[in-house]
This record gives C-alpha cells, sequence and structure tokens, in this order.
C-alpha cells in the first residue's frame, strides 16, 4: 500500500516531535500484535490511529503507558526514550471506568488525588471546567445515575485535568449511540484547541477520524502495520456543516478505500 | 442503562412494597397458633413440649437470667466476629496480593474449615480455660473464612480498565487497593459477613455448651438436665431474635458505609 507522508499544519518542521514510535514490534504468546509501527505526534496536534476492530491499536496504548513493553522498537517522549522519562500520558480508556462509589466531582479529581494534590486544590481546578463540560448541575450524581454522554464527558474531563502533554483517547465514543456520538465529537471538536495537549485517539470511526484529526494513521489488521498516513487538511475549528465539505467527503471516501483494500487483502 | 446489571437486581425483592413482612409474620403467626392449638389439644407433657405462651411466660419469669447469659454470649460473639473481620481482611490482602501466598494459604484456611466443632471446641476449652479466650477464638475460627472468600472474589471483581488507569496515572499497589479493589470488593465483604454472623451466635453457644460459667449455651443445657423444656425454648427464641437483629445489624451497617451501593441497585431496577 502506498504511504503518504504529508506534513501535517500544525507540525513544526525539524522540531522534535512530542511523541515518536520507531518500528515498534509486539507478540502476544505466539500471536504477532504490532509488526514494526511507527509514528509520530507533534506538540498540539491531534493524531487518529484508525483501524479494524482487534488489530493492536489498544497494545500501542498499554506499551505507552508502560503496562506492557514492546518486543522490539524505540518509544522516544521529547526525544528521549519512554522508559527514562518521568513523562506520563492522561489516559481515557474505552469504558469510561468511572467509580461508581464516587460521586462525579470524586471521579474527575482522580487522577489529580493519585498526583499527591491535596482535595481542596483539586476541587478548585476542575470547578472552572465543569460548565465546559456540561457537568456543573451533576457533580453530587453518582456515575449510574448519569446519561452515556455525561459519562464520557465526565472521563473526558478526569483525562483532561490530569494536565499531562499528552493524551491518549481509546475509541472515547464507542460506547455511545450514532447520535449521541455526533454530538460528542461537534462538542470535543469545539473545545480540545483550548486544552493545549497533544492528543492520539484511536478509533475505528471513519468520519470521527477525520472530523477530529490533523493526521489519520490506518494501520492493518493484525499483526498492524502502518498502511497509510492521511492528512486533514480541513481548518479549525471544524462544525457540523463541514462533514458535507467536498474535502471532507473526499478524505473519507480516500480512508474507507484504504480499509477496503486491506480489509479485502487479508480476508 | 449502560450500568451492568447485578444478579440480585434481576427480581424486585419486595413485590409488596412497604408490606413486604406481611407474608412472613402470617406463616410464623400460622404456625405459633397451630403449636399452641396442638399443645393445648394432644394434653402432651409441657416437659415434651411446651406451649408458645408457656415459653413467653416461663421467659419472661426468668428474663433477669436471660438477659446475663445473652450478654456473655453477645459479648463472645462481638469480640470473636471483631476477630474474625480483622483476620479475614488482612488474610485476603495477603493472599489476593500474593500468587505465592495465595497456594501456601489457600489449603490451610480451606482445612481449617474441616475441623468438627464437636471435636475442637471441648479441646480449645481445656487449652484455654472456661473464659471469654476459648469462645472468642471458636467464633472467630468459624467465621473468618466466609469473610475471606467473599473479599477474595471481591477483589478479584475490579474492573480491569479501572485498574490499567489507575496505572496509567502512576498510583501504586497500596493505591490501587484504596482506590479500587478494596471498594469494589465492599458489597461482597458484606455479603459474606451476613453469612458469617449467623454462624458466629451457633459457633458461640455450642462452645458454651462444651464448658462456660456464662452465657446461652450453658444455660441451654443447665435447663435441658432440670427438664425446663420451656426455658430451653426461651432461650432458643432469644438465640433467635439475635441472630435476626445481628443479620439486620449488617443491612444497616453497609447502608451506612457504602451507600453508592444501595442507590446503584435503585437505579438499575428502574
Amino acid at each position: 500500500m502506498t504511504s503518504q507522508p504529508t506534513t501535517a499544519p500544525r507540525r513544526t518542521d525539524g522540531g522534535t516531535p512530542k511523541l515518536r514510535l520507531e518500528a515498534v514490534h509486539h507478540a502476544y504468546r505466539d500471536v504477532k500484535v504490532l509488526d514494526g509501527v511507527s509514528l509520530e505526534l507533534a506538540a498540539g496536534e491531534l493524531v487518529t490511529i484508525l483501524g479494524p476492530s482487534g488489530c493492536g491499536k489498544s497494545t500501542i496504548f498499554s506499551i505507552l503507558t508502560g503496562t506492557t513493553a514492546p518486543a522490539a522498537g524505540i518509544v522516544l517522549v521529547d526525544g528521549a526514550p519512554l522508559g527514562a522519562s518521568s513523562e506520563r500520558f492522561a489516559v481515557m480508556p474505552q469504558t469510561d471506568a468511572l467509580l461508581p462509589w464516587r460521586r462525579v466531582i470524586d471521579n474527575v479529581t482522580l487522577g489529580l488525588e493519585v498526583q499527591g494534590v491535596s482535595r481542596r486544590d483539586a476541587r478548585a481546578r476542575v470547578t472552572p471546567l465543569l460548565e465546559t463540560f456540561g457537568l456543573d448541575e451533576f457533580t453530587r450524581a453518582y456515575p449510574f445515575e448519569l446519561s452515556g454522554g455525561m459519562r464520557q464527558r465526565a472521563a473526558l474531563l478526569r483525562t483532561v485535568v490530569q494536565d499531562r502533554s499528552v493524551m491518549l483517547l481509546d475509541e472515547p465514543f464507542g460506547a455511545l449511540d450514532a447520535l449521541t456520538r455526533t454530538d460528542m465529537q461537534t462538542w470535543l471538536e469545539s473545545v480540545w484547541g483550548t486544552f493545549g495537549a497533544s492528543v492520539l485517539l484511536i478509533t475505528h470511526d471513519i468520519r470521527e477520524a477525520v472530523f477530529l484529526s490533523d493526521r489519520v494513521y490506518v494501520l492493518s489488521p493484525r499483526p498492524a502495520r502502518v498502511v497509510a498516513e492521511v492528512t486533514v487538511p480541513l481548518a479549525r475549528p471544524r462544525r457540523l456543516e463541514d462533514v458535507g465539505s467536498s474535502m471532507f467527503v473526499d478524505i473519507e471516501i480516500e480512508l474507507r478505500q484504504i480499509l477496503a483494500a486491506i480489509r479485502g487483502r487479508h480476508a | 442503562m449502560s450500568t451492568a446489571r447485578r444478579p440480585g437486581a434481576t427480581a424486585d425483592p419486595r413485590p409488596l412494597g412497604r408490606f413486604g413482612w406481611v407474608p412472613a409474620l402470617a406463616i410464623i403467626a400460622a404456625a405459633i397458633a397451630t403449636w399452641q392449638i396442638y399443645a393445648m389439644r394432644s394434653g402432651v407433657s409441657p416437659q415434651i413440649l411446651p406451649s408458645p405462651a408457656r415459653v413467653v411466660d416461663a421467659g419472661w419469669a426468668a428474663r433477669d437470667a436471660l438477659w446475663t447469659n445473652t450478654v456473655a454470649t453477645l459479648e463472645e460473639t462481638a469480640f470473636g466476629f471483631l476477630v474474625a473481620v480483622v483476620l479475614a481482611l488482612g488474610l485476603s490482602l495477603l493472599i489476593d496480593a500474593s500468587g505465592i501466598l495465595r497456594t501456601a494459604l489457600m489449603p490451610l484456611l480451606i482445612g481449617s474449615q474441616t475441623l468438627p466443632l464437636v471435636a475442637i471446641a471441648p479441646l480449645v476449652i481445656i487449652w484455654f480455660g472456661f473464659g471469654l479466650t476459648p469462645k472468642v477464638l471458636l467464633v472467630a475460627l468459624l467465621s473468618f473464612f466466609p469473610i475471606t472468600v467473599a473479599l477474595l472474589e471481591g477483589y478479584q471483581a475490579t474492573d480491569p480498565d479501572v485498574e490499567r488507569l489507575l496505572m496509567s496515572m502512576g498510583a501504586g499497589r497500596w493505591r490501587r487497593y484504596r482506590s479500587a479493589r478494596l471498594p469494589t470488593a465492599m458489597p461482597f465483604f458484606f455479603a459474606g459477613l451476613r453469612i458469617a454472623i449467623t454462624y458466629s451466635i451457633v459457633v458461640a453457644i455450642f462452645a458454651e455448651y462444651a464448658g462456660a460459667s456464662s452465657g446461652l449455651g450453658i444455660y441451654i443445657e443447665q435447663e435441658t438436665h432440670v427438664f425446663r423444656t420451656d426455658l430451653v425454648f426461651a432461650a432458643v427464641l432469644v438465640t433467635t431474635l439475635l441472630t435476626i437483629t445481628l443479620f439486620a445489624a449488617t443491612y444497616l451497617l453497609e447502608r451506612l458505609l457504602i451507600p453508592w451501593y444501595r442507590i446503584s441497585r435503585r437505579v438499575d431496577r428502574r
């Protein structure tokens, strides 16, 4: 498959990327999961890893969070090896992973609490963001009292307030119904620019990838390799109407064809 | 709703709403009435089968003795149970945290539950005397196990995504126990507590039966010897009421300590 190395609009040429994976290999027992994955994330960029279900996307995240050690390959954070850096990433797992015994306010401050921030300071840091996330009236609610969309917003707020320079979002809206998912994507696009973090997003939703990303890496089915890199030069902030623009549709079709081709080859 | 259903939440446990206690009370009332009529009509000796009215009368007349002995039994149960809870928490944490300790300790723990009470109760009394200590030990020995097993299953029920999330935040092992594994295990803990509390009183009474200076067990033994069947029944009645009260107390404690659990189950049922 043809690779299309292009420069993302936000990337500062020649600068050290925030995050860089070089030929990362991994296997679980005898099953090869990652077959030399290389990718980059520049500071302030939102990059999507798009691939079929079960292709090993989540393994990349467990390597980045240090849960899994790669069998081979290099992971660089600001140019330094992952193990040597004390840098941590703020992760949003596939399930919202909200703790049912904590009220919303105590769930969103969990990361700060682990960092050793006092409860009072943690709440003070979260409070100005509650309204943006549409949670200001639900701070005293338990997670099981919230709708699916609200739970995802709470999980995202918990990720954002950790104040890390890189956020890893693993299919953040995968569990939502189609309408709520569109709402959440539009909402995220309208606010994420203010967070200032670089974002690596995993999804298998093509439209979500195009709508939110600066660049998209397409992974093959297991064992995963990067088969294409596609830049999305749509101006920000993007609005729902942009989904119908010819540039959006062209990129969407291109990604669809790439995915169809690799799936056809593996079928 | 996206919240996973828990096994207990599928059937409404209170189909009659606030009048859920009516059927239970009706059955008990019917049984007592049948017993009363049989005892009065059949002419059976009260030493063989006293009527419920006679049991209540005799029990009321002997209320001072019953009270003193109940307090003694309650004390043994409470201390034994406390030891059991502390032991279960400590052991379950050790076993859960270490694979080696799991393989090393589990056979011993299961083995401890196969010891016949009839055989060990007199021995423990011989070793530790007629006082409080042997009863506390026996109660603890027989009630720590269900709590330990419940806690172990509770830790295992922790959402792996939550653990990974905490690790990504930089949480160490103790923090993960405090923030995820222990709270997840709490509903299981209370289920284990309820099983254990019903054992505890029976074990305390049996231990007294094997040798004691006071307590409901020794009271029952003494009254049996002098054919005061009515007082034996009265002591049994007190035991039952005590067990039900302690059982209910675990629900109260659960509601106080993990209020979210009841609310979550109520939301599930909607």
